[in-house]
This record gives structure tokens, sequence and C-alpha cells, in this order.
């Protein structure tokens, strides 16, 4: 894909952009609840100027229309607004909180990709065997099960039963790790602190496994069903007749092809693995954007979910954006 | 029937099943072949007869869960039914290739063509040298782009510099089966397995590809075997036809006896069944009746309930096959004897 193209791509995004603006800001303000009343209790103990001050201060005091065209003029200057609650930025409280959600959901991704391609492979290989079956089986009920009730098995089994892994958090108290980028890991690595990053896997592996056996579930059952499919091809046929070994015919002449629709699946998956784990980051304590969020929304504090959903729409829009290049390296027949 | 001392591949009593809920189909029965080093030879029948099977039973390549369940597969001597999995891979795309109906869809669709070609060249290690990982095996793969390139010239593939690396969706339907008979021939194969090769092309490109076959079968000696529901693609290219039906050889010899005196009802049905140009469309007489069920064959000819000619005692036993002429053996019972009167049509058939 040229890169004149991928610019058009991501210049097509903005129109999107600024209509999930617009959404999000109207429905913000459709939800029953005053900010204002919500920052200041329901004590009653203000008076009514302090109010009136602090309506202006947010401009909650003007029309609707000016409000939004005020923020989307803030917005094009990169400037999301003020939190209402946290006084600070929005944009500072969503990039210190974004690390924290992205190495979760790479953590997830790789434990999903990790678990889901031996299954999805083997399972179409062999097809309605015991492995199959049971693979299947537990793929369904990776789909179904609810993710704070997985969670919480896996809290109660091996956080409070068997007492190997931590449940809550991101690191250990006393790993004592300086902060460069947000990302533990690579924060821990740079740092040479083999302390902070042991610790650091070992705060991800329940969450990551909690958001990952989901999206694991359903790229599992992708491979194996595209698998299927093009294992039975003619193309299949022609690379036996070659005298390809059975396992180069599965793991690169029907793999191959079978990872065009797989990487569609992931490419929607990592923007489900960003933009909705608010229960997981909930059930772990991880600090992370969707626990914010959730916060936010309870305290009514419209900047923040504001911020915070358009961040959401722009990794839905990359994430579509990086399936279609890669697509364009996958399937030879798509050219852009 | 043929010298022995020169065969190259043969076939005896083969026999294949495909297992179904209704019980198991029988697509190749009992059958036998004898093909001589650089020959022709053709199989013939309707969809469905076995034919195809035939093919992927040699290369052991029938999909599951069709299997093998009698027979012998010599080639060279060697039974390739008793070959492990490691030593069929060696036979396949090395000492036999094969190519196959539907080019577009036999080519992998996100490989370079070139590459597909070349990949046979490193299966089997036409290159010598150490198993280097890409991209460190450059100089290796420069020698097998080499043979590739020259391959791709030879069936006719025009500025192959130009197509190694385009994919199989920019060539035409020709210019795939050009470029699959090129994979198929690029590691010099003794023997060659045709899957109705010109089924899915114009008849011009099918006339192109013929003649592309009966080159390589000249030049390089090598032998083929193919597979058509035409007769008239079997006469022009083969020196032996084998009609099938129902899983059965039911006609072997030379091709123009087969093709200008049949003995058979069932190989006369087929040659009056084609059209001919000048024909009215009511003229062409197709063979009444279908193909029987594989799951419950007739105890005797499997044509008989189709046969025009058939009595009591076709029904009653299996039917052997009969040499009626020099070369020529025939399953039936009441064979044609076509050189009393050649004008021969179907209708006559029905008057006797």
């Amino acid at each position: 894909m040229k890169a004149t193209k991928i610019l058009e791509r991501v210049l097509a995004a903005l129109p999107i952009m600024l209509g999930v603006a617009i959404t999000v800001f109207l429905f913000m303000r459709l939800t029953p609840g005053d900010p204002v009343d919500i920052m200041m209790g329901r004590g009653g103990a203000v008076s009514e100027g302090e109010i009136e001050k602090l309506r202006s201060e947010f401009n909650l005091d003007k029309p609707l229309y000016t409000q939004l065209g005020i923020y989307l003029k803030d917005a094009i200057h990169g400037n999301l607004g003020y939190s209402y609650i946290q006084k600070y930025p929005v944009t500072t409280l969503i990039i210190e909180r974004l690390p924290a959600t992205i190495e979760l959901a790479i953590a997830a991704l790789i434990i999903s990709l990790v678990i889901a391609f031996p299954i999805g492979i083997a399972s179409a290989v062999w097809q309605n065997s015991l492995l199959d079956r049971l693979s299947m089986a537990g793929s369904f009920l990776g789909i179904s099960m609810p993710s704070f009730w997985f969670g919480i098995i896996l809290i109660l089994l091996f956080g409070v039963q068997l007492h190997i892994l931590p449940v809550q958090g991101r690191i250990d108290f006393d790993a004592h790790l300086s902060i460069k980028t947000g990302f533990y890991i690579w924060d821990s690595i740079i740092t040479g602190n083999h302390v902070a990053l042991i610790s650091t896997i070992k705060h991800l592996i329940l969450p990551g496994i909690t958001l990952g056996a989901a999206e694991a579930a359903v790229i599992a059952r992708v491979i194996r069903s595209s698998m299927l499919e093009i294992l039975r091809s003619d193309y299949i046929v022609l690379a036996r007749s070659k005298g390809a070994s059975e396992w180069r015919v599965i793991l690169k002449h029907a793999l191959r092809n079978a990872l065009i629709p797989t990487v569609t699946i992931i490419g929607l998956q990592v923007g489900v693995l960003l933009g909705g784990n608010m229960i997981v980051e909930t059930v772990f304590s991880w600090p992370g954007l969707g626990r914010m969020v959730v916060s936010a929304i309870f305290a009514r504090d419209f900047p923040l979910v504001q911020g915070a959903v358009m961040v959401y729409a722009f990794t839905f829009v990359m994430a579509n954006l990086i399936v279609d290049i890669l697509y364009t390296y996958l399937n030879p027949k798509i050219t852009f | 029937m043929i010298n022995t001392n020169n065969t190259l591949l043969e076939i005896r009593n083969l026999s294949v099943t495909y297992p179904t809920r209704r019980g198991e189909v029988k697509a190749v029965e009992n059958l036998s072949l004898t093909v001589p080093a650089g020959g022709r030879l053709c199989l013939v029948g309707e969809s469905g007869c076995g034919k195809s099977t035939v093919l992927h039973a040699i290369l052991r390549l029938l999909r599951p869960p069709g299997r093998i369940t009698n027979g012998e597969l010599l080639f060279r001597g060697r039974d390739l039914r008793k070959l492990r999995a490691k030593e069929i891979q060696g036979v396949r795309g090395k000492e036999i290739s094969m190519i196959f109906q539907d080019p577009l869809t036999t080519l992998n669709p996100v490989f370079p063509v070139g590459e597909q070609i070349r990949e046979s060249l490193r299966l089997h290690q036409i290159i010598p040298g150490l198993s280097l990982p890409w991209p460190l095996d450059i100089i290796r793969r420069k020698q097998e782009k080499e043979i590739v390139l020259k391959a791709m010239q030879e069936v006719g593939i025009p500025s192959p510099m130009d197509r190694y690396s385009i994919y199989p969706h920019q060539f035409s339907g020709g210019m795939q089966q050009r470029a699959l008979i090129a994979l198929a021939l690029v590691c010099g194969p003794a023997l060659l397995l045709a899957d109705e090769p010109t089924t899915s092309l114009d008849v011009t490109i099918q006339a192109q590809i013929l003649d592309l076959m009966l080159k390589i079968n000249q030049d390089h000696n090598t032998t083929i075997v193919m597979v058509t529901h035409d007769l008239g693609v079997a006469a022009e290219f083969c020196d032996t036809i084998a009609v099938m039906y129902a899983g059965r050889i039911v006609e072997i010899g030379p091709a123009e006896t087969i093709v200008i005196h049949p003995h058979h009802p069932y190989t006369r049905g087929l040659l009056t069944c084609r059209p001919h140009i000048g024909e009215k469309a009511q003229q062409v007489k197709p063979i009444e009746g279908n193909v029987p069920d594989l799951t419950h064959l007739p105890p005797g000819c499997a044509f008989a309930p189709r046969c025009p000619l058939a009595q009591t005692v076709c029904e009653q036993g299996p039917v052997p096959l009969i040499q009626v002429e020099k070369n020529v053996l025939t399953r039936c019972l009441q064979p044609v004897d076509n050189r009393r009167d050649p004008s021969w049509t179907w209708d006559q058939i029905v008057r006797i």
C-alpha cells in the first residue's frame, strides 16, 4: 500500500472522528444527572453564586450548540477540555492511563494468539477428533463465559486459594520501578530492573487470560473454519502432488490462506481489547483507561468520557486501517 | 498385450471405495492397466465413472474417506501403495506429477506463480546445497529461478521474466494451465498424470495445450496418462484409449480402433452422442438412462440397464474383458461387429 493511500485513509477517518465527537457530546448531555450537582454533592451547602460560577467556568450555562462549538474548536487544537472532577486536562489523564490499557491488551492478544493458533489448526487438521470436540466445546465456553465471572474465578483459584499470582494492580509496591513511558515491561527492561519485570509479568497473567480467553475462542473458531474450507481446496491437492510434506501443506499452503479471514477478526478484536476492557480492569483493579471511564461516567465527567470515547473510536479506525494494509500483503487480489 | 520390458506403470486389480452413509461407493473396481514408457494413454468416460479417482489413487492423493482397498500400483517395479509417507512424497512431483482440471483453483492464490514452480525444485533438492533459510539461500534461489524460467519458456509462457512474480489471478486460463504444466515438468518426471487438463479451457486454447503435451511427450519421452470425457480429445491425443464405465474398464485398445470400430455398445454411445457441425440438435443421440448407483451395482454388466443390446445373460453374472481383436479387449457379451457395417447408428441397434 502506497504512503499516499495510507494518508488518504487516515484523512478519511477524520469525518468519522467528527461524527463520533458530536454523537458522544450530545448523548452525554442527554443522560440524566447534572455534573455540577454531582460535583457539589447534594447537601445544598453551596450558594447559588458558586454554582453559577462553576457553570460558567465549564461553559455549562451556554446553549448546547455553543458548547459543542467550543468543544470542537478546542479539540482541533488537541485540547479535549478539563476533567470536571480531577481538574486536569483530559489529554493528560488519558495519556497517563493509556499505557496500562495497551500493555494489558497486548498481553491478552499474545495469550489469545498462542492459544488460538495451535487449537484452531489442530481442530481443523483432526476434524471431529476428540481434540477437536473438546477444544470447540472449550471455545464455546470461552465465548459464552462472562469475563467478570471468569476473572473472579481466576482470582479465587490463583490468588485466594493458591496464592501464586497477584490479583490486583500492575506491579508490587516494593518493585521500585522508575516510570519512564508508562509501559512497565518496557520501563523495567530499559532500567534493568528485573524484579519489576517479573512482578509486572505476574500481574499481567490473570487479567491477560481473562481478557484473552474470549478472544482466543473467537479467533480459534475462525482459524478452524477457514482451515477446514481451505484444506478441501484444489491447491492443497496441488501442494501434495508436488511432494510437500503434510505439515508443509498445512502450515505454508493452507495457513497462509487462512490468515486472510483470521487477520480481519484479530483486527476487530484488537479494537475490543483496547476499548472493551472496563469490566476486566475493574475486576482486577487495573489502573487503565477502562476503569477511569467507568468512574467518569458515574461522575458525569463529560469531557473525560468524551475524550476516552474519542480514543476508542480512533483505535477502531486505526485497527481497521492496519487490517486493510495487511490485506494488501496477505491477499494479492487486493490492491489499493 | 504390451511389451512388458518397457512398462513404466502397471496397475493390477485396483479397487477404490468411498464409504458413505448409503454404503460403500465402489469408485474403481478391479482395474488393471499397463502403461509403456513414452506412451500416451487416455481414460475416457462420463462424470463419476472413476477415471479421475484412478489418477488420484496412483499418487495416493485420494480425498479421505476414499481409500484403495485392493490392488498394486507398480511404478518402475515398485508398488506405490507400499511406500511410506516420506517415500511417496519423494515420488510426487519428481517421478510422477499431475496436472488438474481447473487451473485457477489449483494454483495457490497467495503465492507468485514462479515461486510455486520453484517450490517443487526445492522440495526435491534439484539444486543440491545446504538448506539455508530464507533469505540466506540467495545463490540457490537464483539457480532455481533460472530453471523455472526455462521451464516457463518451454511451455510457451511469453516473457517468463515478467511473469515469474505475478499471481495466478493475473494469468489467463490458458497461461495458468501452462504454468501448471511447467510446475509438473520442472523436476523432469517420467510420468505425467493429466486430469481433464483442457476441460475448463476455450477450444482454441484446448488445442494448444494438447499440442504442448504432445510436444512434451515427444521431446522428453514423458509418459502421459490423461483423463477426459471427450473421446475426440482422446482420439486426437492418445495412442491407447481405455473407456471406463461405473468404475470398470469396458473397452481398451489402440485409439483409432476404439474410435473408428468400437465393439462395446457404451463406446458407440459415447461416439454418437457427440454433436457434429451441420447436424441438427435432435440428431445428437444421448445415451438413455443414468449412470448406475455405485453403492448398488448390478451383479452383471453395469451398462446392461441402459444397453439396447442387453440380453438376460448380460444381467446374470460379472462380464470379463474379452479379446475381440488384436490388442482390443471389450467387457461385453454382445460385442458389435462393426466392421461389417461401418454406417452404424443407435437407431440401427434399436431395430436389430
